[in-house]
């Protein structure tokens, strides 16, 4: 770690600095009290609630086909798996089979999402590094994704695309030939993703051995997702406990050792290769039959405790749903992944520099919404 | 009134500017004819500068839009030229506002310091043969001595703000453009052993058969590598710009400004540009002087028939693409690498290039 201690033999004052709640690097409302010595970091103090909205709160008031769309507002940038979480959740409840056709759809959809998520996350990456011409590359990409998705389901970025039984409308007839394009151009775009940042001396000098987080601490925090994977932490949900159609493709977890900033980029990056391949092995797949099964109008789930895990692009969502058997579940409660990622700040970015601390929030890869919820 | 518009000339303007000098001095007197040609001067500087900020700014947008495949400004005019004109006024238009806790002196003086040594610097600067305000028998000196300058203004502006992240930003600066100079100068002085000479009229005259880039050896090479990497660190442009890293410490030293003071921060960026390429253009590029091949007659007299300033502004454009290039590609470094850069790199290295090019000076085995 790059820490220099300045023996200056006077006696020196410590910094304070309110980094945000309005700060072109924290994404949003995120506040970080940072006690500084000078450049270097003593101690960061995250300080959330800045846009709370109390989702969990307005779940208990809403019917299950409400609930999915109130969680597109959470973590935004993935926002398919969040409502698949609650759609799992509610499926499991009633004990609902779902058409073959809806899974596959699901996952696609998902690893769309998730390459999207990536794409964004690699632009503002760049951008938090200085480069800020990767932010328009990863958003050009990222627009044939959305494009996709609009066709779909109407919506760009906020979907709403699950409803629990399957999903709202079937797919577009341009569906499977407008992913394959998109996977065939990106495939090309990826290689230049990797000279623009991977390769360059700046870049791994900004991220390499910088804000190193142990496997031990990734688990004691909870850190899971690509960041808690580059600290070698196996996590991966779509693995351990399969869901939808991941458990008839064939990819790989991708998982580093070195637990430093560099290794959380190389994770994602590869992460985007991976989604590619399973996209690649489902498109062509696509079963027939029906986009949805049959609910009734009004769901009331039985008595008792449901609790769903899925991977998104941050990590380990959980859905934990208590019914009461009413129209509105009793209570539920989100594991969101950037608030256990968030807490590992502090201890990655002891006795680093200020730029090291964005470089470190960029690839955390925080979304404040998800965060406050 | 008559002779005085006869005598110009594009390939030669001392016989111009000589003449408006004299006519000046036999309507108004010695003394207030001198006061006049001063005002001239000054008037004269104050437009172009005016017109650089403008047109500069207008070309970065272009070529960094270009760079991340977009069009950059459309809309205001055609291919959006009017852009930065409306940009401007609507600067010129908004509230100078200032945090109640600022030094408020220091903070009103700082854009205008920063603003005084890009003015001195193009004082110095040859564009064209007898197109020069000042020439000095120390003028690289000169400039290197005045350009210092701008440090203070952020500074200051750093400190008066009252605001953290100013200091910060302004601190920065210090370290970083303190540092830098020594490369920038290191760097100019392996062309002044050549040279023999600090004025730039005469750097350029010794250009006249080859520019000192192909003249000088392998070391004037390494120096106008150093000079770019160098320079554009003192100018706080991008990959070194930490003072004002936007995504580290919002805007740096120029977070508490807005307005025509802003502007004044912005447009002082872009002369400061504009400067360290004319100086790499008149110290390693020959300045005004036309590419020279050798004995081939044909292609130098070709070479001849386009206007020395057109040549100058030829180079300093090449140059401050070269810079506006790597500034759109790299991310950007942190404070300790890049003072690590400057004193464990560049300045041993250009040590070490000062040596070995006065070794062939002494040898005599530059062309």
């Amino acid at each position: 770690m790059n820490t220099e201690t300045v023996e200056l033999g006077k006696e020196t004052q410590e910094y304070f600095i309110n980094m945000g709640p309005q700060h072109p690097s924290t994404h949003g409302v995120l506040r970080l009290l940072l006690t500084l010595d000078g450049e270097i970091i003593k101690k960061v103090e995250p300080h959330i609630g800045y846009i709370h909205r109390s989702i969990e709160k307005m779940c208990e008031h809403d019917s299950y086909q409400q609930i999915v769309h109130l969680t597109d507002r959470m973590d935004y940038l993935s926002c398919h798996m969040n409502n698949e979480a609650v759609c799992l959740a509610v499926e499991a409840g009633l004990q609902l089979e779902v058409p073959e056709r809806v899974k596959v759809i699901r996952t696609i959809v998902s690893e769309l999402t998730r390459l999207s998520s990536h794409q964004l996350w690699w632009g503002v990456m760049g951008m938090d590094l200085g480069a800020i011409t990767t932010f328009l590359y990863g958003f050009r990409d990222r627009e044939m994704i959305t494009d996709i998705f609009e066709e779909t389901c109407g919506a760009r970025l906020t979907m709403n695309y699950n409803v629990p039984g399957g999903v709202m409308f079937d797919i577009h007839p341009n569906f499977q030939k407008r992913t394959k394009e998109f996977i065939t151009h990106f495939k090309k775009k990826l290689p230049e993703y990797e000279e623009l940042l991977t390769g360059n001396v700046i870049f791994e000098e900004r991220t390499k051995d910088i804000g190193y987080l142990s496997k031990e601490d990734a688990i004691s925090y909870g850190v899971t997702g690509p960041s808690g994977r580059a600290s070698g932490f196996s996590c991966d949900i779509r693995k351990k406990h399969p869901y939808s159609a991941y458990d008839r493709v064939e990819f790989r977890e991708v998982i580093h050792t070195d637990g430093d900033t560099y290794a959380r980029y190389v994770v994602r990056m590869d992460e985007m290769r991976e989604s590619m391949h399973i996209i690649e092995q489902l498109i062509d797949n696509i079963p027939e039959g029906e986009h949805k099964a049959k609910t009734k109008a009004v769901i009331k789930l039985p008595e008792g405790e449901y609790y769903q895990r899925i991977e998104t692009a941050r990590g380990e969502l959980g859905v934990y749903v208590i019914s009461d058997n009413k129209k509105s579940p009793y209570r539920v409660k989100f594991r969101s992944p950037g608030f256990s990622n968030l807490s590992a700040l502090d201890t990655m970015a002891r006795g680093c520099k200020i730029a090291d601390l964005v470089a470190m929030m960029s690839t955390l890869d925080l979304v404040i919404p998800d965060i406050d919820r | 009134m008559k002779p005085v518009f006869l005598k110009f000339s594009l390939y030669d303007f001392s016989e111009w500017i000589k003449s408006i000098h004299q006519w000046l001095i036999e309507l108004a007197g010695p003394t207030i004819g001198h006061l006049l040609g001063l005002a001239l001067v000054g008037t004269c500087f104050l437009l172009f500068t005016a017109l650089l900020g403008l047109s500069v700014v207008y070309i970065e947008r272009k070529v960094c839009a270009f760079f991340q495949q977009r069009l950059g400004p459309m809309r205001v005019g055609p291919y959006g030229t009017a852009q930065t004109v409306a940009d401007i006024i609507k600067l010129l238009f908004k509230e100078p506002t200032m945090t109640k806790e600022s030094d408020k002196f220091l903070f009103m003086l700082a854009p205008f310091i920063i603003m005084i040594a890009p003015f001195m610097v193009l004082a110095a600067i040859p564009f064209a043969k007898g197109l020069h305000v000042m020439d000095l028998n120390i003028g690289l000196f000169f400039i290197l001595a005045v350009s210092s300058i701008g440090v203070t203004g952020i500074l200051l502006a750093g400190w008066s703000s009252n605001n953290k992240y100013s200091l910060i930003g302004a601190m920065r600066s210090g370290a970083q453009i303190v540092s830098y100079e020594l490369s920038v100068a290191l760097s100019l002085l392996t062309i002044v052993v050549l040279t023999g000479s600090l004025q730039l009229s005469e750097i350029v005259a010794s250009q006249a058969d080859g520019w000192w880039i192909f003249k000088g050896n392998f070391p004037a090479i390494v120096a106008f590598i150093v000079f770019t990497i160098a320079s554009t660190a003192e100018t706080n442009r991008g990959p070194f710009d930490m003072a004002e890293a936007e995504s580290e410490i919002t805007a740096g030293f120029h977070t508490e400004y807005s307005g025509i003071k802003f502007a004044f921060f912005f447009l002082a960026e872009y002369v400061n540009l504009f400067i360290v390429s004319a100086v790499a253009a008149t110290v390693f590029f020959g300045g005004w002087m036309p590419l020279h091949i050798g004995n081939i007659e044909f292609f130098n007299n070709a070479m001849d028939l386009i206007p020395p300033i057109v040549w100058f502004f030829m180079k300093i454009a090449v140059i401050m693409f070269l810079v506006m290039w790597f500034k759109w590609t790299f991310p950007r470094l942190r404070i300790d690498q890049l003072l690590t850069l400057e004193w464990k790199y560049l300045l041993p290295i250009s040590v070490v290039n000062l040596l070995l090019m006065s070794f062939i000076a002494l040898k005599g085995w530059h062309f």
